[in-house]
């Protein structure tokens, strides 16, 4: 989230598309609630389900699965055509000045560069034009042909109201109304909030869904204000954290990038992050990258990391592919490559596409270790459970460890919940039977192994045996001592190099913030987003101060917020090129002649002057993209793609199926199914009663939600002569599975150019293990291919039949 | 007579610990008095509170759990009630149907108790010993990292990857828990190494 939950309370109109947060967060969406209460806010809802956010909506439309870029394109035509934009804002703080180089160009659904072989573009002509003194041209009337802003009318020309139907089959008033609300945002007194979850991000275009709220964002000037923003709902308790602290193949905590082979050392690292800035004046604050980086090398090897080592640089492994992604992984594992995986609380074999893929990997492994509070699915992937799981223990040779784990009511430390907001907890019981702490866990595997390498020798133990590993108790790491070094530590003494009799940093004490951290290796940092966390102060993340300064909704004492304890990113935005408030009802921070002051911290140098310096001091640019240059793998622009498996052809390219810059592995593309032999357009969702694999072990909820259900229209179930809660199976062209069918008014068919298309809706919460009764889950038939940009699996739009059936055969 | 008394102001009539003989004397006989003697004190006012955030979704609601015991060195925790923490800014004390349950997740029958292995081939898991099943593992991680490790590429740049072993991490971990996973994994040389926002 740029904002915050508590922030939602400020809002004029809020957009649920691609979520359902009524029944997926519904303590956060009460803030939608308060908005509407206590300002008369709408709620728009766009979905192809009348969900329950639906059923509070001011507004509801229909939308086809996998078309949400086709609808907002087109939002964004209406909204230039109608001139509803927030034109200072749009001129002053986003890219739309900037002429683009002569060679891009977009047709037939491919921009240029594309290399059909190997499904990727050659992203040079994706760039601006730079002028003689470095930086790019701009052309501040808007109206050179080049420019972003004309080149994005142009683009999205093609997306009519009338197109927009036929794709989405959202009907044609609905749309316009719904389009008329948004843009009426680009007042300078009014705003949206732009609230999406996986809706948007588990689909083979999920990042660039996501771009194109952003732009409408954008363009109405909706971006760094209270009551505005785009808010991502993460899924689970510290999603945000995980992937702040970078663990996923290509990262290194606080955003930072694993080496590539073509980085063969440190300088060649460094050469093409020096971030110069594209425009006079402004920030570019990545330009301290190699202070980020260095600290960080020093929190992993201290003082074995040092200049002269490069700060141990060649210790980290490098990549030869963009990411060694779970997709990438489990094909990977599925061609016999993978020996050992581990899964610490992740449960694969329920929550990876196409199951029988996932069986089939992970009975090529060695050894596979669970790490779990629950008896997961995973760690029993090789037991015969029937139906269910059918599968013969005797020829699966893999050895498999169950380790028991804490759970949140036994364990002690920190999640960042989406709001940014790191918050600490505190443990109320000891954890049952043997069950220890996963910290504990990984303490005692690398302490194995760094004396099995003592011992033994082996292949290359420098980065293992030099760990560091600083703690009272080696054997048992405590959450204290790991969170001071995330926040940061100075390693050694700096003084004043004007005065030398002067200290700036103390050795042993924590930093205050990143803007203290060096490149000289004089200290460390885990995760240079989360200084300031814990300080010499203390533990800023415990903090529990109510107050709310202004009634502004920002807790600014409670927990701690990163970067810096910011609530609102890009806050610099909420102020004209004057730096006073758009709207002065809504005042976050503001200029005094010499200073940025106000109710949160400034996302800007506090002495920055207005007009110098831009508001999104993260780009070079200083300003905020309408066009992506060439930091998008499928295109700086979005088109509209339809998901790899469909209903319907590209209205708009009728040529290409899915997302062309997508990978898709060969067997996985043999793998996907037709409209010929399954009609029907299915997606996957949460119910509000249950939390993914989890909550089938919990009593309540089991017998809450006990037995796993698929949604059909009233249309499609006389069609098929299917009874209400009579069984269904259910296929794809990977797999089938059993359900009861719910048969719904909350489902409709779309009409599509002519074509009527069913929706088929699977919840995701059953499996064999636990108290809820036995069941399946859409991974048994959703396709093994991801987002372009993430691979994130495109779990929401995929194709499958729906039959009356007797059930599962009861043995 | 007793029907007009809130069931509030019973009890503060009654005192929480009140003796039926007491009851009796305030006036009330027969029924009224076997009811008040049925009135135990408050188990949550002989509980420990401590705070914590909700485990599922990102709203991450403020949670109070009450346990008994008194958090002495010697005595064994057990949490026996868990409600939304009214200070919390976010959630100021509600929960959601997930939320309110979290007792029953806590304890639930299916949570991993011990160790367990399984065989190649085997039909079922079997208890196993800590120490036993992580000599194991670090055996089995070493053995496959000495096999496989790749120092060089094929234009002998210095790669230093493992990428026969992964590993997934989890989405409700601490910061810290994913921070001493991080420093284990990498320096491995681990690239296979992902987490549930991936999905």
């Amino acid at each position: 989230m740029t904002n915050s939950w508590t922030d939602i309370k400020n809002t004029d109109l809020v957009i649920v598309m691609g979520g359902n947060a009524a029944e997926a967060h519904p303590c956060g969406f009460k803030w939608v609630t308060e908005a509407k209460a206590q300002r008369g806010a709408k709620l728009i809802v766009v979905d192809p389900r009348f969900t329950r956010t639906a059923s509070v909506a001011d507004f509801y439309a229909p939308i086809r699965q996998g078309t949400d870029i086709a609808f907002l394109l087109g939002v964004i035509k209406y909204c230039i055509e109608n001139d509803k934009i927030q034109h200072d804002y749009v001129r002053a703080f986003t890219n739309a000045p900037y002429i683009v180089k002569d060679g891009f160009s977009y047709q037939d659904g491919l921009f240029s560069g594309y290399d059909e072989a190997k499904r990727d573009y050659d992203r040079a002509s994706w760039e601006y034009e730079l002028g003689p003194d470095g930086y790019v041209q701009v052309d501040e009337t808007l109206q050179n042909p080049r420019c972003v802003y004309q080149l994005l009318k142009q683009h999205v020309a093609a997306y009519t109201p009338e197109m927009v139907e036929r794709i989405c089959g959202t009907p044609k008033d609905k749309y316009l109304a719904i389009c008329k609300m948004i843009s009426e945002c680009s007042a300078r007194d009014k705003t949206m909030t732009s609230m999406y979850a996986l809706g948007w991000t588990q689909h083979s275009k999920g990042a660039q869904n996501i771009r194109t709220m952003a732009m409408v964002q954008l363009l109405l000037g909706n971006i760094g204000v209270r009551g505005g923003g785009m808010n991502a709902l993460r899924g689970h308790s510290n999603i945000q954290g995980l992937t702040d602290i970078g663990l996923m193949s290509d990262l290194i905590p606080g955003y930072l990038a694993i080496p590539k082979d073509r980085e063969p050392d440190f300088a060649a690292y460094m050469s093409t992050r020096g971030f110069k800035p594209l425009r006079p004046n402004q920030m570019s604050y990545w330009q301290n990258y190699r202070k980020f980086m260095v600290s960080f090398l020093k929190s992993m090897w201290g003082p074995a990391a040092t200049a002269e080592n490069d700060f141990a640089y060649q210790w980290l492994p490098k990549l030869d592919v963009s990411g060694y992604d779970m997709l990438r992984t489990f094909d990977l594992m599925h061609q016999g490559k993978v020996n050992g995986y581990f899964c610490q609380g992740f449960n694969p074999l329920l929550s990876a596409p196409n199951r029988g893929k996932i069986t089939a990997a992970l009975s090529k492994l060695k050894f596979l270790v669970v790490m779990d509070p629950l008896q997961t699915e995973t760690s029993r992937f090789w037991k015969d459970e029937g139906v269910h799981n059918d599968v013969k223990p005797e020829s699966i040779k893999t050895e498999v460890f169950e380790l028991p784990t804490t759970c949140f009511a036994e364990d002690e430390g920190s999640l960042v919940n989406s709001g940014r907001w790191l918050q600490w907890h505190w443990p109320g019981q000891e954890p049952p039977g043997e069950a220890k702490t996963d910290t504990w866990i990984m303490a005692q595997l690398q302490l194995r192994l760094r004396e099995l390498y003592k011992k033994e020798g082996g292949a290359f133990p420098d980065p293992i045996v030099n760990l560091h590993w600083p703690y009272r108790d080696p054997q048992d790491p405590q959450p204290d001592e790991i969170a001071r070094e995330l926040n940061g530590y100075v390693v050694s003494t700096v003084t004043d190099p004007a005065d030398p009799s002067k200290v700036l940093l103390e050795k042993g004490k924590q930093v205050d913030t990143f803007g203290q951290l060096r490149d000289d290796g004089s200290t460390a940092c885990g995760c240079w987003i989360y200084s300031g966390c814990w300080t010499e102060r203390g533990n800023m993340m415990a903090r529990r101060d109510t107050n709310d300064p202004g009634n502004t909704g920002a807790y600014s004492n409670w927990a701690f917020s990163w970067p810096a304890n910011r609530r609102i990113l890009y806050n610099r935005a909420s102020a004209d090129l004057d730096g006073k408030a758009w709207d002065p009802k809504r005042k976050l921070i503001e200029w005094n002649g010499t200073a940025w002051t106000g109710y949160d911290v400034p996302d800007i140098a506090v002495n920055a002057k207005p007009r110098d310096v831009g508001p999104f001091i993260m780009n070079p640019e200083g300003s905020a993209r309408l066009f992506a240059r060439g930091l998008m793998r499928d295109g700086p622009f979005p088109a509209h793609y339809e998901p790899f498996e469909s209903p319907v052809v590209n209205l708009m390219a009728p040529k290409i199926r899915g997302n062309p810059a997508a990978r898709i592995f060969k067997d996985d593309l043999a793998a996907l199914g037709t409209s010929d032999k399954f009609p029907y357009a299915a997606t996957s969702y949460r119910l509000t009663e249950h939390f993914h694999f989890w909550t089938k072990h919990v009593w309540v909820n089991a017998v809450l939600q006990p037995e796993f259900f698929v949604e059909i229209s009233e249309q499609l179930a006389a069609e098929k002569n299917i009874q209400k809660g009579g069984w269904v199976k259910v296929s794809s062209n990977r797999g089938s599975v059993y359900a009861k069918a719910v048969v719904t008014k909350r489902i409709k068919p779309l009409i599509c150019d002519g074509k009527t298309v069913h929706v088929v809706g699977i919840p995701l919460h059953w499996g064999f293990t636990g108290a809820a009764r036995k069941g399946f889950g859409p991974n048994s038939l959703t396709p093994f291919v991801g987002d372009a940009n993430t691979d994130t699996p495109e779990f929401k739009a995929f194709l499958v039949n729906v039959e009356p059936s007797n059930g599962p055969a009861v043995s | 007579m007793l029907k007009e008394l809130s069931r509030r102001q019973f009890l503060a009539a009654g005192g929480a610990g009140l003796a039926g003989s007491a009851i009796a004397a305030l006036g009330f006989g027969g029924p009224e008095e076997a009811l008040a003697q049925a009135v135990r004190p408050f188990r949550l006012a002989q509980t420990t509170e401590t705070r914590n955030t909700c485990p599922y979704c990102s709203v991450a609601c403020g949670v109070i759990m009450y346990s008994l015991g008194d958090k002495s060195k010697n005595a064994h925790a057990a949490v026996v009630h868990i409600e939304g923490d009214p200070d919390h800014p976010t959630n100021r004390g509600t929960l959601c149907p997930k939320g309110a349950a979290l007792l029953d997740f806590v304890h639930a029958e299916t949570r991993t108790k011990f160790p367990q292995y399984r065989g190649p081939g085997e039909r079922e898991f079997r208890r196993i010993g800590w120490s036993e099943a992580l000599d194991r593992i670090a055996r089995l991680m070493k053995d496959d990292r000495d096999k496989n490790f790749v120092a060089t590429n094929q234009d002998g740049v210095t790669v230093n990857r493992w990428l026969t072993t992964g590993f997934l991490a989890a989405s409700a971990t601490t910061n810290e828990t994913a921070f001493l996973t991080y420093k284990t994994v990498r320096s491995l040389g681990i690239l296979a190494f992902d987490n549930q926002a991936r999905v």
